[in-house]
């Protein structure tokens, strides 16, 4: 390893390393505008100059490979006034519009400019002006400002895999835009608001909505897929303003997607922030104590074999133990926590992760979708299989829908028939996949939420024994799941007990009248006019389908309101903090189901958090284990039964419209319209969206 | 720029002649292409390119749009908007501006009676000026289509335009007694000064 020497201090470094990397290894800080480490380098900005003895002039540290021997100042007279010189530059056409500029505060530019900078400027001359650019409902351009590092053209180029941004002239007229006029087609279009170092780019719906130094940050978890993206929630007040994305490697790396950073505007609207109770037809607002009291009375005068409860996508652990324990007590084995029906198991913990894990994807050489589009399922897998493809020898398949994943796909088949052939071995991509030293699988969804679901699941199974990827050394088998709240269901033991029914089964019981009282915890993608005559409560945060058939609503706390835990695909458990308080007298989700069960007289034995998360733990220690991954062992599951030949589909037709908070978002429904062009979901709110821009 | 997809295709035998030119390629560089078949698309578009044509470049080249697009802003030899029959290019670089470019430029001006950035009404000409030509040694440069016209003055870029615009074809090159770029001055080594060869 070559060994460098910065400042008089000697490094040794990884070979290929840049000096800037080794700089920052030996603890200098190097100004930067265009070098971002995960991305290629660019060397344009040429902030990052230091000196290099024996060379002539000062070198871009951020370009330049280190040789063995180097030896680097950082913090010459000469370095200073390089600096100096090129902040002059960059400054020369970046307006002085910080006043009125979202970046203010949080800008490289200004920051960089105080630290590295002269005092005056010499500039006298006009600045140049840039037309703005429309990159679609999100991200609000002011391209006069942009100071050409390239990070957004190399962000959608290389990660987000759309190449629609580009630099387009030369010289003082260079330009950064988009081809013709039309938004970003990429689900993870927000993060180049995040990469761009000046105001060029900035958030269109947080457009002048704070400055930085107003809001309180909160790290917690996103719920609006499966893959548990780590996240910082921006709060003023009781408002959500903006959620970032935070550094995790193993899932979301420094990326979030569209959905899970710009659907905070869902959690104003369509808020349910007190209790209702159905009378004469109309929900009427009411005390908790009358609508604890109004089911009271329901289950004292229902069987607990007449009783059963559906949860949702978003649903977090601790109300699920609850809401199980309270079932146990009532005496009702009709649990489900599978709204879209997926046929999971719970026997074999392995039967329904994401085994190989997000971060394990950069180390196969093969993978399979099954039934799945991972882009808009869980758009930051798919960058993961992105980032694996580009690093080469990576062959990638697909049975089930036409896909365009931003890499290229070869399509097996579009359903069972090839599955099944797969697993007989008898198509010749059986063998490409038990050649690979690495191969995985990835199940979703679309080809589980379906009546032979059993079957796929046994046949998925039986491909991962005959190619190799269930061995002790490697588990390539993955199930991509697209509710937050799925994993820790299964793990906690939310489906049908012995002789229960599953959600079909409760949808039809209700219809028959043999479900008399069916209890929602945040159910809202179910068919709730199958629920027929039965009693409904509802358990959620917004005013979506099941509320607005439950016959007693109760108000609970949407994800950023509660301290709460949830399992993301790979099977890891999360904690959430709470950024604000829920609205009006809306409470914390298990807190709730507590108090439903002292008033229906089977009191549930935990009256604080601790005691709900030593109950979890209890349950399954991995919820005592934040963040650990806990190696599940492999098993036979699935059936082995016909198939239904009907092609997969993937569950997710709406990247932008997947849960109660999305629906209920302006920005999603803009998104949903101008990107996807899905017009009903369009309800006029364009006002907002064009009219913010400043 | 609108966003209409329709209207051009490559015709079988202007994929003849870009296949010629891919072909100078290695395999899987086809993209190396972009610069002569955006060329030759725009010879045979009287001047210029559309959007659609760029289009039309990016699916044969295997590129997406945008980096066709980046190509064609970033040379001035690519035309994004239609151009006179005869595009006149005056260098005004520092080399030819010391070398009084200025008056080739108002010399154009007069003579074609449009300014810099400018087409005639009637459509023959285009004058603009351009960065360095990469002729220095014979500023100023004045490029007339594909030609270059080098040591003007004012009365001889006159003289140039004069004929060019009664369709002949001045020879191109300088416009002086001079041979290429040999030394203005008459021969300044011994060899070229005793005479022998």
């Amino acid at each position: 390893m070559p060994t460098v020497t910065i400042d008089g201090l000697e490094v040794e470094v990884e070979a290929g390393a840049t000096v800037l990397q080794a700089c920052e290894q030996a603890g200098k800080e190097i100004p930067q505008f265009c070098y971002h480490d995960r991305l290629n380098i660019a060397g344009n900005c040429r902030m990052c100059l230091v000196e290099m003895e024996n060379s002539p002039k000062p070198i871009a540290s951020c370009a330049m490979p280190v040789g063995d021997g180097m030896v680097v100042h950082t913090n010459t007279p000469q370095v200073r006034k390089a600096r100096e010189g090129v902040m002059e530059f960059l400054l020369i056409n970046h307006p002085l519009d910080c006043p009125i500029c979202d970046q203010g505060g949080e800008c490289d530019l200004q920051d960089q400019a105080m630290a590295y900078g002269m005092d005056r400027s010499r500039y006298r001359e006009n600045k140049r002006a840039v037309t703005d650019k429309d990159l679609g409902p999100l991200v609000k351009t002011a391209m006069t400002r942009c100071i050409h590092c390239t990070r957004c053209i190399r962000f959608a180029t290389e990660i987000a895999g759309v190449e629609e941004l580009g630099a387009f002239g030369r010289g003082e007229h260079m330009e950064v835009g988009n081809y013709v006029e039309r938004s970003l087609t990429s689900e993870l279009s927000g993060n180049i608001v995040d990469l761009c170092p000046v105001g060029a780019l900035t958030s269109k719906p947080y457009a002048f909505a704070a400055r930085s130094w107003e809001l309180d940050a909160t790290e917690t978890i996103d719920v609006h897929d499966a893959v548990g993206s780590n996240v910082r929630v921006d709060s003023r007040g009781r408002a959500v303003l903006r959620v970032l994305p935070r550094l995790h490697e193993d899932i979301n790396e420094e990326w979030i997607s569209d959905k899970t950073r710009f659907a905070n505007d869902g959690l104003r609207r369509q808020r349910l922030d007190r209790p209702y109770l159905r009378r004469g037809g109309r929900l009427e607002s009411t005390t908790w104590a009358d609508a604890f009291a109004a089911i009271a009375d329901r289950l004292k005068t229902t069987d607990g074999d007449h009783i059963a409860a559906i949860v949702g996508d978003m649903a977090c652990a601790e109300s699920m133990v609850a809401l199980k324990d309270l079932m146990t007590a009532l005496g009702s084995p009709h649990v489900d926590c599978r709204q879209d029906g997926a046929k999971l198991e719970t026997g074999v913990r392995a039967s329904y992760l994401f085994n190989t894990m997000i971060a394990g994807i950069e180390e196969a050489d093969a993978c399979l979708l099954i039934g799945t589009n991972p882009r808009r399922e869980a758009a930051l897998v798919n960058a993961r299989l992105r980032k694996r493809y580009l690093a080469g020898g990576f062959r990638v398949l697909s049975v089930g829908p036409d896909l365009d994943l931003t890499f290229p796909v070869a399509r097996l088949g579009g359903g069972p028939e090839a599955l099944a052939a797969l697993a007989e071995g008898s198509l010749p991509a059986s063998a490409e996949l038990g050649d690979a030293a690495r191969p995985m699988l990835v199940l979703g969804q679309g080809a589980l939420a379906r009546p032979d679901g059993s079957a796929v699941l046994g046949a998925a199974r039986r491909i991962a024994e005959r190619c190799g990827m269930a061995r002790d050394d490697w588990n390539g088998f993955n199930v991509l799941h697209t509710a937050a709240a799925r994993v820790a269901g299964l793990d906690l033991g939310l489906v049908p007990g012995e002789g229960g029914r599953d959600v079909s089964g409760i949808l039809e019981g209700a219809g028959d009248g043999d479900i008399e009282a069916v209890f929602l915890l945040g159910a809202d993608e179910i068919d709730t006019d199958g629920l027929g005559d039965a009693f409904v409560v509802y358990l959620g945060h917004h005013g979506d389908a099941g509320a607005s058939r439950a016959d007693v609503v109760l108000p609970g706390a949407a994800y950023v309101e509660k301290d709460a835990t949830w399992v993301n695909t790979e099977g890891r458990a999360q904690l959430g903090q709470r950024a604000v308080f829920p609205p009006g007298d809306a409470r914390e989700d298990w807190a709730v189901i507590r108090a439903l069960s002292e008033a229906a007289g089977h009191a549930l034995p935990y009256d604080d958090l601790a005691a709900v998360r030593a109950r979890l733990a209890d349950v399954a220690p991995w919820f005592g284990a934040p963040d650990e991954i806990w190696p599940a062992t492999w098993g036979t599951f699935g059936a082995d039964g016909a198939m239904d030949p009907r092609p997969f589909a993937s569950p997710v037709s709406d990247f932008y419209m997947t849960d109660a908070i999305c629906r209920a978002s302006e920005t999603m429904a803009a998104c949903s319209a101008r990107i996807l062009g899905n017009n009903d979901a369009w309800d006029g709110a364009g006002a907002r969206d064009d009219g913010a821009d400043g | 720029m609108s966003d209409t997809r329709a209207g051009f295709e490559f015709t079988r035998a202007l994929r003849t002649e870009a296949d010629k030119i891919v072909a100078r390629y290695p395999e899987g560089r086809r993209a190396s292409a972009v610069l002569p078949v955006l060329d030759i698309v725009q010879r045979r578009n009287g001047g210029w390119v559309t959007t659609e044509m760029v289009d039309a470049v990016a699916g044969y080249l295997d590129m997406a749009p945008i980096r066709v697009y980046e190509v064609a802003t970033f040379y001035t030899m690519i035309n994004l908007e239609p151009v006179g029959e005869t595009v006149v290019e005056v260098c005004t670089t520092t080399p030819c501006w010391l070398r009084g470019c200025d008056g080739i430029v108002r010399a154009c001006e007069e003579a074609l009676g449009i300014g810099l950035g400018d087409t005639g009404a009637d459509g023959k000409f285009t004058l603009r000026e351009v960065e360095c030509l990469g002729a220095c040694v014979n500023a100023p440069v004045v490029r007339i289509n594909d030609d270059y016209y080098e040591d003007l003055d004012p009365d001889r870029a006159r003289a140039v335009l004069a004929a060019v615009s009664r369709g002949a074809s001045p020879p191109p090159g300088p416009q002086t007694s001079r041979a290429a770029s040999a030394p203005a001055s008459g021969p300044t080594t011994l060899r070229a000064s005793a005479g022998s060869s």
